[in-house]
């Protein structure tokens, strides 16, 4: 339960972080004052010998980066106890491991897991996340030296729930981080997938997806800390909204610092908005503070799908609806594809559909 | 055997200023297997006939009727246009992003046939078509129109004709921006599609290039947004000569 406060301070919405953020909808998980319950909220459904899970004390397993995300410190300070996943070293996971957080509360808590690959692992896990939630959650991930991850996130909450995230990865030299971060359902989505690195020949690849509809308010802030040589980054998120005060936010902060020479990055955001009344902020941002790189570059886009578009696909044939479905479709297809779990995928899709249905009804 | 039938057809545009008339009482009959040219000089109306017939939200019909064998077609949505038979090639197709030119066809050919095509059958069907019009087939991965040059744009157009199999097309300028060579391929297969389905044709163009291949059994000319001449494939002759002056001079 919660524990006495000692250094927080709530936002107050003037900050450059949280300007974005409906704070009137938070569900009290940045107020000093409310009780914040302690969960150790994850469950694996196909258990693998390569990895281990256990849950252990706040204290024994302190975090392994900073953050000065106001929701992170919150949680940190009322946790207790900290789920730990262990890729054993050298374990080569042909199948992915399935994680699902359901039947939370409904009432505040907070989570915190470390994801800790040893040297030279492989492996795929993918989270589903899904019914009611107000939680303020923090995953780190701790990559050994030549180890490959490919993390899943699944935001399938029903559409009352909250959710403040962080999922902050550590990648060692020639360890490759790969997020996939699928944001759909709740009622106020707010993440941050962020990475930093120890050591060269790192690599992360950061993918997204978000459809908001109706109300919806879905935001994801990454930031991308090339504080080493020779890393590779790239990210790429792309986001559809529909429906009345429909509201998404990506940011995209990538910092190349002094000594980070041979840094390769690229960051792509790119929106559809599908009927008025929604609104796609979109902010990428790029530091470079020395010459002596790959590349860098970043692009964003925010369109419309427009009446000529619809009209093209109608005058053959193809009823308004199914044309709204064949663009939204494509559009998110490059990020679909990329699960590569013919189950989610499929699921994700029907979801999609079912989404536009509602703004169509 | 079935018939177009336009019939007093006027059009305006919403602008800054109100509404713009653009079609001003137009007449012409289309019965299948026959060809009609329309010429006529730029902004007399021509892309504004196709897109009203089609069903563009742009425009407003404020007076006249246009029928397919009876049926209104004015009252019909845009898809239940090309359902019923109508399918335009636009003059400036349109880029869809992120649809694929073959979940594109699909799905336009599921619309129209209404059901489904086997999958066996569609494959070959398609490649077909895309080599019979010199496509390399790589541009089925491709997205609708998107980064196609222009004369690809058109040639898009005919294999989407080839594989709808309308009852009546409208050509809005398909031989523009084509080179000779693709002039060539896109007139044999609109051909084809004549030949294997009695296909009627409305076919605006401003030069007679494109007659040579798809003769025209009728050539209309149109000025200030209505038909003003009528005659035989020899009026497409004396246009090239003499141009417009005639019709535009009030
Ligand atoms: N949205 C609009 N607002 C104002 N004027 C319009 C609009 N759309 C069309 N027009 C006008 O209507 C007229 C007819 O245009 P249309 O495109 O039908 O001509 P066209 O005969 O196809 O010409 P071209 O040979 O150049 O293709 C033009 O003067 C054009 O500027
Ligand atoms: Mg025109």
């Amino acid at each position: 339960m919660s524990t006495l406060t000692t250094n927080y301070l709530a936002p107050t919405g003037r900050e450059e972080a949280w300007r974005f953020t409906p704070l009137a909808r938070v569900g009290g998980l940045l107020d000093a004052s409310t009780a914040i319950e302690s969960v150790a909220s994850l469950r694996i459904t196909n258990a693998q010998p390569q990895i281990k899970l256990t849950v252990k004390s706040a204290e024994d397993l302190p975090a392994i980066s900073k953050s000065d995300d106001l929701a992170t410190i919150r949680a940190r300070e009322v946790i207790s106890e900290v789920t730990h996943i262990e890729v054993a070293a050298n374990a080569q996971l042909t199948e992915p491991l399935i994680m699902e957080r359901s039947g939370l509360s409904g009432k505040p808590q907070a989570s915190r897991t470390l994801i800790s690959c040893g040297v030279n692992s492989h492996s795929t896990i993918i989270l589903n996340n899904t019914g009611d939630a107000i939680l303020a959650d923090e995953i780190e991930f701790d990559l050994a030296p030549g180890s490959n991850l490919t993390f899943i996130s699944l935001q399938e909450w029903s559409a009352k729930a909250v959710h403040l995230g962080r999922q902050h990865a550590v990648i060692s030299k020639d360890a490759t981080f790969n997020s996939i971060v699928i944001t759909v359902g709740g009622s106020l989505v707010r993440l941050l997938p962020t990475v930093e690195y120890s050591g060269p020949g790192s690599s992360a690849d950061l993918q997204g997806l978000y459809f908001a509809t109706d109300g919806q308010h879905l935001e994801h802030r990454l930031h991308v800390n090339h504080n080493v040589p020779n890393a590779k980054s790239r990210v790429n998120y792309k986001g559809a909204l529909a429906g009345d005060k429909a509201h998404t936010v990506w940011i995209g902060d990538v910092y190349i610092r002094a000594n980070a020479e041979g840094t390769d990055t690229y960051e792509l955001n790119r929106n559809l908005l599908l009927s008025d009344g929604a609104r796609a902020d979109s902010v990428p941002n790029l530091e470079i503070e020395t010459g002596e790189i790959v590349g860098a570059g970043h692009a964003s886009t925010t369109g419309r799908f427009d009446d000529e578009q619809l009209f093209y696909l109608s005058s053959r044939g193809i009823s308004a609806e199914i044309a709204r479905r064949l663009v939204i479709r494509g559009f998110f297809a490059e990020i679909v594809g990329k699960i590569k779990n013919e189950e989610i995928e499929n699921r994700l899709m029907d979801r999609i559909d079912s989404e536009l249905d509602k703004v169509e009804a | 055997m079935s018939t177009l039938d336009i019939k007093g057809l006027q059009v305006s545009v919403a602008t800054e200023a109100g509404f713009t008339e653009i079609l001003r009482g137009v007449d012409l009959t289309i019965k299948s297997g026959e060809t009609h040219a329309i010429m006529g000089p730029n902004g007399s109306g021509k892309s504004t006939l196709a897109y009203s017939i089609a069903g563009h939200p742009k425009y407003t019909i404020t007076g006249g009727t246009v029928t397919l064998d009876g049926a209104d077609v004015l009252a019909m949505s845009v898809d239940q246009r090309a359902r019923a038979g109508l399918f335009l090639a636009m003059q400036y197709p349109v880029e869809v992003p992120g649809v694929s030119v073959t979940n594109f066809l699909r799905t336009a050919a599921t619309a129209i046939r209404g059901e489904a095509p086997k999958v066996r059958t569609w494959v070959g069907e398609v490649k077909e078509a895309m080599k019979a019009l010199n496509m390399d087939t790589n541009f089925a991965e491709r997205n609708v129109n998107e980064g196609f040059s222009g004369g690809e744009k058109k040639r898009h157009e005919i294999l989407q004709l080839e594989l709808l199999k309308p009852k009546f097309a409208i050509l809005d300028e398909t031989d523009s921006g084509l080179d000779v060579d693709a002039l060539r391929i896109v007139s044999e297969g609109v051909n084809r599609v004549k030949g294997n389905s009695d296909l009627g044709i409305m076919l605006i163009t401003h030069y007679t290039r494109i007659l040579r291949y798809i003769k025209p059994d009728f050539v209309h000319v149109f000025a200030a947004g209505k038909i003003v001449e009528e005659g035989g494939p020899e009026l497409a002759d004396k246009l090239e000569e003499k141009g417009y002056a005639e019709y535009t001079t009030a």
